[in-house]
């Protein structure tokens, strides 16, 4: 009997020892048997965490549900989603459907990873130019984003009605209402002037709205905006401590009411609402002088069918990426996700659904992408634009000179 | 496998048959004997290994420091050769300068605070007294947290208004410090969290040194008067020497390459002044996504560890001969 059992062990063992190979014959001939069948696509994007997560799931569903795929969805972690990319490429295992961040779009593009979606006769009208300039490189469109957010003024309103004041819509509104709601350990106005693109990223609506531009750095425009980041710091209604605050820090300081104010993205609004006690409102960015439009840069990822080298499976995921820019799909993750439909048509009806989100749907309307005017040549002037905000921050460079030393890297 | 089996009984008679047929080998033919076979068979895992996991490594590392390589190379495999040109790139950029003294004073400073602080502690903790096992494995600690996780804790500790020691500094009457806002202090900032993280490795090992030295020596050293002061000089301090050379070369070759808790704690800022070769060659490659110039970056770093590492093992073979 015992010895009967062993050998019944041996050879469980010896068939265990052959799955693996099994297996890998299996892998290989599917994907062999694959070629010319839509059925199944691969997907990668970087919602890991909730609630975008189950948000962008259950649209994604319903888009294959719609077009009769299944989705394989494969979800990394934000820093992460480059460097898959990279090493995907490299080894011919790019997904069918890649979700990408706006601005580094022109990055991937300009590699020729990307197919352009007129291949596949994608309608790419009604979209707000800003997000079509974002999805755009050389002239041909290579990526569409269901939604958009983009950066605006959150106060605290009890602060603000405690003090008789009101929202500022101006520069100097905003040195004075911020230096009027500094006391103790509470700070007036809170941004980011972090060592990484997220500063640049929140300079951008001050200098664009300046009329300023990332083709000029050295500008009196731009020059104008970062003297207003200095009065803020050197007055004292702003903390030293922002050029080493990322926007989850600002987000902090104003939730524990160490600000009273913040520049700061529509995404933090459910981490917002989760304190009850916490009475916000939001407003356009102020302009520096009464007149000027309030320009705002564009956040958000957009969708794009990789360069796989299967027709079929390409065209599938071109018809996926239809579906999920379409108005239903825009509206539905929008109200979820707290970020605004990319169609114009859509903001009526979406502000009427979100009364919150209103300001930021204007600001929308004139938001303007990050590469359009440079492409590949943007994180350049990222990298300078958070230098020189650092170097007179820390009083390393005079306003005059910041641009000039920090583009010498 | 069954086929393997089969196969090795023919091989060794065929071997035996040889042996047989020419029973005065001639000395070339011995190297072949089963027991050099059995030998380098020994050595050839270990062989390979090096080969993938560092030879392979290093040699294409330094070809990519050679090549124009960016994410079209990813796509294409295409990286046209550039020769020196990404060194000229690194060594003119006017970050160069800058970021080889902070890692310079960056290591040393580091250096110095954990072993002085390690070896006091190792010393303390070498005369018996209650809880001192259990004291001695939470020093550990720092060890075992991911050093994300801790450059992260340490970020909120240092901020600087509402950080929790400038509001312990407060009470004693000091003015809150910059810890990570102003460039003259960012650097002392990120050294002093460096120097927590390497406490541990330092304790460790100079600890098992201390216990290696005989208490004999101890014993005689009394009778003839050698207490205290005295008997660290004298005794601990020359029988330590051979521990003490391989935590220092190790500690550099450790330190010169930190990178996560300095990304953690900021990311090279504010204005620059935490920005170290490793930072560089980092940000190039990964952020700029110039890998060729972050290649040559980090072959610079490999070039000065490995002068430590040629230091430590003449060190070390100095330390054996003796």
């Amino acid at each position: 009997m015992k010895n009967h059992n062993k050998k019944r062990l041996t050879k469980a063992l010896a068939m265990a020892a052959l799955v693996p190979f099994v297996l890998t014959a299996c892998g290989g001939g599917a994907g062999a048997g694959s070629g010319g069948d839509a059925s199944t696509l691969t997907l990668m994007d970087y919602y890991n965490n909730e609630p975008d997560n189950l948000a962008i799931k259950k649209e994604i569903e319903n888009c294959a549900a719609d077009i009769g795929v299944t989705i394989e969805r494969e979800a990394v972690p934000g820093k992460d989603l480059i460097q898959k990319v990279l090493q995907k490429s490299s080894s011919k295992t790019l997904p069918d459907i890649l979700m990408l961040d706006n601005p580094d779009l022109q990055e991937i593009a300009a590699t020729g990873g990307l197919a352009p979606l007129s291949d596949f006769n994608v309608d790419t009208s009604g979209f707000a130019q800003g997000m079509l300039d974002a999805g755009t490189y050389e002239g041909e469109v290579y990526g569409l984003a269901p939604t958009a957010n983009t950066l605006g003024l959150f106060y605290n309103k009890k602060l603000l009605a405690a003090a008789g004041l009101k929202p500022p819509t101006t520069w100097d509104e905003l040195k004075s209402t911020a230096s009027a709601l500094t006391k103790g350990s509470q700070y007036g106005l809170a941004f980011s002037g972090i060592a990484t693109y997220e500063g640049a990223w929140q300079f951008l609506p001050f200098m664009w709205t300046n009329g300023g531009s990332e083709t000029e750095l050295n500008s009196t425009a731009n020059k104008e905006a970062l003297q207003l980041y200095k009065d803020l710091v050197d007055s004292g209604a702003t903390s030293k401590g922002v050029i080493n605050w990322g926007q989850g820090d600002v987000k902090d300081q104003f939730m524990a009411g160490k600000a009273a104010m913040m520049i700061n993205g529509p995404w933090q609004i459910p981490a917002l609402n989760e304190d009850p006690s916490l009475e916000w409102g939001s407003v356009q960015v102020p302009v520096n002088k009464a007149g000027q439009t309030p320009t705002a840069p564009l956040g958000g990822e957009v969708w794009t069918v990789p360069q796989t080298g299967n027709k079929a499976k390409q065209a599938k995921a071109a018809e996926f990426i239809s579906c999920f820019t379409k108005g239903d799909t825009q509206i539905a993750l929008g109200t979820q996700r707290y970020t605004v439909p990319t169609k114009p048509e859509l903001a009526k009806e979406y502000i009427a659904k979100m009364p919150d989100m209103a300001s930021f749907t204007e600001q929308i309307a004139n938001a303007r992408s990050r590469t359009g005017n440079l492409g590949t040549e943007w994180p350049k002037a990222a990298t300078t634009i958070y230098t020189a905000i650092q170097l007179v921050l820390t009083g390393k460079a005079s306003v005059d000179d910041a641009f000039t030393q920090a583009a010498k890297g | 496998m069954t086929s393997l089996s089969t196969d090795t009984p023919a091989v060794s008679r065929t071997l035996s048959a040889s042996r047989a047929e020419a029973p005065a080998p001639r000395p070339r033919q011995s190297f072949w004997a089963r027991e050099n076979i059995a030998k380098i068979l020994f050595v050839v895992p270990a062989g390979i290994y090096m080969l993938l996991y560092f030879g392979y490594p290093v040699v294409k590392n330094l070809v990519m420091s050679m090549q124009d390589y960016t994410t079209k190379t990813f796509f294409t495999g295409e990286a046209p050769w550039v020769g020196f040109q990404n060194y000229v790139t690194v060594i003119t950029s006017n970050l160069f300068g800058p970021a080889l003294l902070n890692t310079a004073l960056f290591t040393v400073a580091s250096i110095v605070g954990q072993f002085a602080i390690g070896l006091a502690l190792a010393c303390f903790f070498n005369r018996k007294f209650p809880l001192s096992r259990f004291l001695r494995a939470m020093l550990l600690l720092p060890w075992l947290l991911p050093l994300i996780v801790a450059s992260a804790t340490w970020r909120s500790i240092l901020d600087q208004d509402s950080g929790i020691l400038n509001q312990f500094l407060g009470t004693v009457g000091i003015p809150a410090i910059p810890w990570l806002t102003s460039p003259d202090v960012a650097l002392i900032a990120v050294i002093l969290v460096n120097i927590w993280v390497g406490i541990p490795f330092n304790v460790t090992l100079l600890y098992g040194g201390l216990q290696d030295i005989p208490a004999e020596l101890y014993e005689a050293g009394q009778l003839d008067g050698a207490t205290g002061w005295k008997a660290f000089r004298h005794i601990t301090w020359p029988n330590l020497r051979p521990v003490v050379s391989v935590v220092l070369i190790l500690g550099v070759v450790y330190t010169i390459k930190v990178l996560d808790i300095i990304l953690g704690l900021t990311n090279g800022g504010p204005a620059n002044s935490t920005q170290t070769i490793a930072v560089r060659s980092y940000q190039e490659s990964f952020v700029n996504f110039e890998f060729g110039v972050g290649a040559a970056f980090s072959n610079i770093l490999i070039i000065i560890s490995l002068v430590f590492a040629v230091i430590y093992l003449r060190a070390n073979r100095r330390a054996v001969d003796e």
